[in-house]
């Protein structure tokens, strides 16, 4: 099926199986290899993607279902010039080791600070519970995302 | 010296391409041509390989072939074991297929090759497969009854006893005023890595060679395994690391997939890439853990430990796999922990059952062996009426005693020692740290509902695992340094930390390391690898030596160049000066040295675990209030990223001392086969915890003076925990002997010490 979307801001079209995952069409149709599986069940979080604004875990969704949607994955929060603050404050208090999880934290983060940016550390913990971490402890994510706060408040 | 980057906190070069997305793991790896291959694996814990017959999935559009035993002709290669190779072993060791039986759930039997993985997986459904059912040997009772055998001719299905030795226990218990036994066990846990495996392999015809992706922790160990299944030469194999979404012991290891995946690539000449999906993850890659021990504790009167003697059973699993002994091996050779203890008597026994095998998971052994005895101490403080914290005080080993022996493991002939360090001093950092003396009398108090309990932990960490490890240093056209390493990465952060090693050495601004290169078979002439809290220790030591080759080999070439003594040569970041002339470093590009570090002795890093939490009689639910844990790891190369080690590592823990548990039924089916039944910590589980690093001891048997340190967090969490859970609820007599401490356990726990209360 042709399935027309908009990924990180440029109008993309795909044909694909209809039972083709999200997670599974930006990363191997369109190559945005940035966004992880780690579970194909909804559990993990690594694939979280933003579908119109919201974080939305892209192996529980369609490519076609997609259609007409805005999708921003961790490449469209990124840039070439230098690490956004949120990406600093990850960087400043160890919220990473081996990475993989580490795109699901910033887009599922970057969806919270974006609609709450006054969030307290029991709302963080509580909305990054949906992703799992397995080398960090989580100690330096909520951190890292509680001083990144400042960058999103108008 | 003129720099210190070594002990400097310094944010991760990783993180650079890790944040924005551009991590390359071997999923984001594409190639032209390539086949996706699915596994289908046994349903059947325990049966005869009957028959198999793929000709209806053949017929499928878009699959092109699919390999079974039938492929193997010679019958499969069977997988060598890394650690303890020893020959008892030998004929419990995992074929890469199913060939005669199954003997767990998720063995594989046949690999599928299609155009997309979609089309694989609808084939597998139409693979038939017959299988003669034998009983389940489901834990180790069974195994133990022997009255079915997992491999006939053996007769058994016991492996192996380690037999751990030091002094004259039996006489010491002979003669002992005071002993106390008990039986205790862990649950089935393991080293679940984020990123699921993978596999991708290349055959070149035209050169004979294979390309293998997805290499992890142990490249070049893995190299020697295949080239001899495969019969290439080893220069014909490349093993390429990428980024790896963890490693915890568990990745990396030779799986049956690591021969099946190159083999298919062979087979049909074409690239073929191989994913796990996080199902076959937990039911594939090495479990941990399981263990029972009958443990005995024999003390004088004042509580000095006087002797512990005991028996553990491990449950094997289905095959001794590559690294499968160790965690055996180690709760024997450390169940004394880090304690001053003359006698010790330690049989540890292996039994094989129909379940997933077992291999490392951080901390093996360690984790059971403190748990196990942390639990006792605990228990006897109270019967001879001494403050469990002076009991832990007289029995730690002091300064003045090392370097420490400790028991000697047989049939590996294995002998060693404790390097240095106080042990006393960290227990009472943590003490001061977490205000002991001011929340001693909330122990065992209801408060708002919720009973308050503390934990308290001692613990041992060994690392540095020998024989060696290798670097090499060379200069780039940049007129900058690369460093190539033996070692890998699974995650953890090397390339900051042999940057800052290399920089200090060097003495260049850590910028003029321009990259660190690992894991890959490419680069040194031989690598060892990520295990055994060894990287930092053996690979830091490798860039050490390097270093001096490579400035040998420097002031050689300069001085000649620059017409004067190689003595006059100096090195100033990126300029080479002797005789009064200087010359630009790159034009020295290429100028390359190798280093190595042997090493036959180990590392040992100690500390202690403290915690505050309550528990909720009702719900048997446990909450952390604060948990500190306190670790002397030698020389800390980099603040930062260790902290990140002790703190990531003790969440593990507490998954494992809380949550997580692999279940089979009485059959050896799996029953714990998503993340949803398999419970990993989450952030709002354990938001309370801290950690402090010392670095007052450092080991002397490394120039680097650092200990392994990638454990300590883990090793003490079920420990401490379960004291913790115990001193809440004294008062209903609550003496937790298992693991995990899951909610329905504790509240059996509280309903048991009621009942028994009210008879």
């Amino acid at each position: 099926m042709t399935t027309k979307f908009e990924v990180n801001g440029k109008p993309v079209s795909v044909d694909v199986e209809p039972r083709l995952t999200l997670a599974d069409c930006l990363r191997h149709e369109l190559r945005l290899t940035g966004t992880h599986i780690g579970c194909e069940h909804g559990v993990c979080g690594a694939c979280t993607v933003l579908v119109d604004g919201e974080a939305v875990r892209s192996c529980l969704i369609l490519a076609v279902q997609a259609e007409g949607a805005k999708i921003t994955t961790v490449e469209g929060l990124s840039n070439d010039a230098d690490l956004t603050p949120l990406q600093k404050s990850f960087r400043k208090h160890h919220a990473l080791q081996c990475g993989f999880c580490t795109p699901g934290f910033i887009t599922t983060a970057h969806a919270l600070l974006t609609e709450e940016p006054d969030c307290d550390a029991d709302r963080v913990r509580e909305v990054l519970s949906g992703n799992i971490c397995r080398c960090t402890g989580y100690i330096g994510i909520v951190d890292a995302v509680l001083e990144a706060r400042a960058a999103y408040k108008k | 010296m003129k720099n210190t980057f070594i002990g400097t906190p310094m944010e991760r070069r990783e993180d650079l391409r890790f944040l924005r997305g551009r991590g390359e793991y071997v999923d984001d790896v594409a190639m032209p041509g390539l086949l996706y291959a699915v596994i289908l694996r046994s349903s059947v814990a325990h049966g005869r390989l009957v028959s198999i017959d793929a000709s209806a999935a053949l017929r499928f559009p878009g699959v092109h072939s699919i390999i079974t035993r039938a492929d193997m002709p010679g019958g499969p290669p069977i997988i060598p074991m890394r650690l303890q190779p020893l020959p008892e072993f030998k004929p419990f060791e995992q074929p890469v297929i199913a060939h005669d039986k199954v003997r767990y759930v998720g063995e594989p039997i046949a690999v599928i090759l299609a155009s997309s993985v979609a089309v694989a997986e609808d084939a597998l459904e139409a693979i038939e497969v017959e299988i003669e059912e034998l009983p389940a040997v489901a834990d180790w009772q069974s195994a133990s009854a022997n009255t079915t055998v997992l491999f006939e001719k053996q007769g058994t299905n016991r492996s192996l006893v380690f037999h751990s030795r030091k002094g004259d226990a039996d006489a010491a218990f002979a003669n002992a005023p005071y002993v106390r036994r008990e039986k205790l066990r862990t649950g089935r846990h393991f080293g679940l890595t984020m990123e699921p495996r993978g596999v991708m392999a290349a055959w070149d015809d035209a050169a004979g060679k294979l390309t293998i992706y997805g290499a992890a922790k142990v490249p070049f160990f893995n190299r020697r395994i295949l080239s001899a299944q495969i019969g290439l030469p080893v220069d014909s194999i490349d093993m390429i690391e990428n980024d790896v979404g963890g490693g915890y012991g568990a990745r990396g290891e030779f799986y049956p997939e690591d021969f099946l995946i190159p083999f298919a690539a062979r087979h049909v000449k074409r690239p073929v890439k191989w994913i796990e999906d996080r199902r076959e993850n937990l039911m594939a890659m090495n479990h941990a853990r399981e263990e029972e021990c009958d443990l005995e504790v024999a003390c004088a009167r004042d509580g000095t430990i006087l002797a512990i003697r005991g028996e553990v059973r491990t449950d094997m699993g289905a095959y001794m796999r590559t690294n499968g002994a160790v965690g055996a091996r180690n709760v024997s050779q450390f169940m004394a922990g880090p304690y001053r203890v003359p006698h010790v008597k330690i049989d540890s026994s292996l039994w094989m059952t129909n379940k997933t095998p077992v291999g490392t998971y951080r901390g093996p052994g360690r984790f059971e062996a403190c748990f196990f005895l942390e639990r006792m101490i605990d228990m006897i403080a109270a019967d001879l009426g001494i403050d469990r914290i002076e009991f832990r005080r007289k029995n730690l080993v002091t300064a003045a005693e090392q370097p420490y022996p400790i028991a000697h493991v047989q049939p590996t002939d294995a002998k060693d020692e404790y390097d240095s360090g106080e042990y006393s001093e960290t227990l009472e950092r943590a003490l001061k740290e977490i205000n002991w003396s001011e929340k001693a009398k909330l122990q065992g108090k209801l408060i708002d509902g919720k009973y308050h309990g503390l934990g308290v932990v001692c613990f041992i960490e060994g690392g540095a695992a020998g024989p060696k490890e290798m670097a090499r240093i060379e200069v780039n056209p940049e007129g900058k340094f690369s460093v190539y390493m033996g070692t890998a990465s699974v995650g953890q952060g090397v390339e900051t930390v042999f940057a800052q090693i290399a920089a200090d050495a060097l003495e260049v601004p850590v910028d003029n390391i321009d990259h660190v290169y690992h894991g890959s078979t490419a680069y040194v002439s031989d690598g060892y690898g990520a295990y055994h809290s060894r990287s930092t220790v053996m690979g830091g030591s490798a860039v050490l030596d390097a270093t001096n080759n490579f400035m040998a080999l420097l002031r050689q070439a300069a001085g000649k160049r620059l017409g004067c003594a190689e003595s006059n040569v100096t090195l100033d970041i990126d300029k080479v000066t002797g005789g009064g002339r200087t010359m630009a470093l790159k034009d020295f590009a290429g100028l390359t040295a190798e280093g190595a570090f042997l090493n036959k002795k180990h590392t040992y890093s100690y500390g202690a675990h403290v915690c505050h939490i309550t528990v909720d009689a009702k719900l048997g639910r446990i909450e952390i209030i604060d948990y500190v844990v306190v670790q002397d790891v030698g020389r800390a190369v980099n603040p930062l990223t260790l902290r990140g080690q002790v703190l990531g590592s003790l969440v593990q823990g507490l998954g494992g001392a809380v949550l997580e548990d692999l279940k089979y039924d009485e059959n050896g089916q799996f029953l714990t086969g998503s993340l949803a039944d398999y419970l990993l910590p989450t952030a709002t589980d354990f938001p309370n915890l801290r950690c402090v690093v010392l670095d007052d001891y450092p080991s002397p048997i490394n120039p680097l003076g650092a200990k392994g340190a990638g454990e300590g967090g883990i090793i003490a969490a079920g420990g401490c925990m379960a004291n913790a859970v115990a001193n809440a609820l004294s008062s209903f007599g609550v003496q937790p002997r298992e693991l995990p401490l899951s909610p329905t356990y504790i509240w059996g726990l509280v309903q048991a010490g009621q009942r028994a209360a009210a008879e």
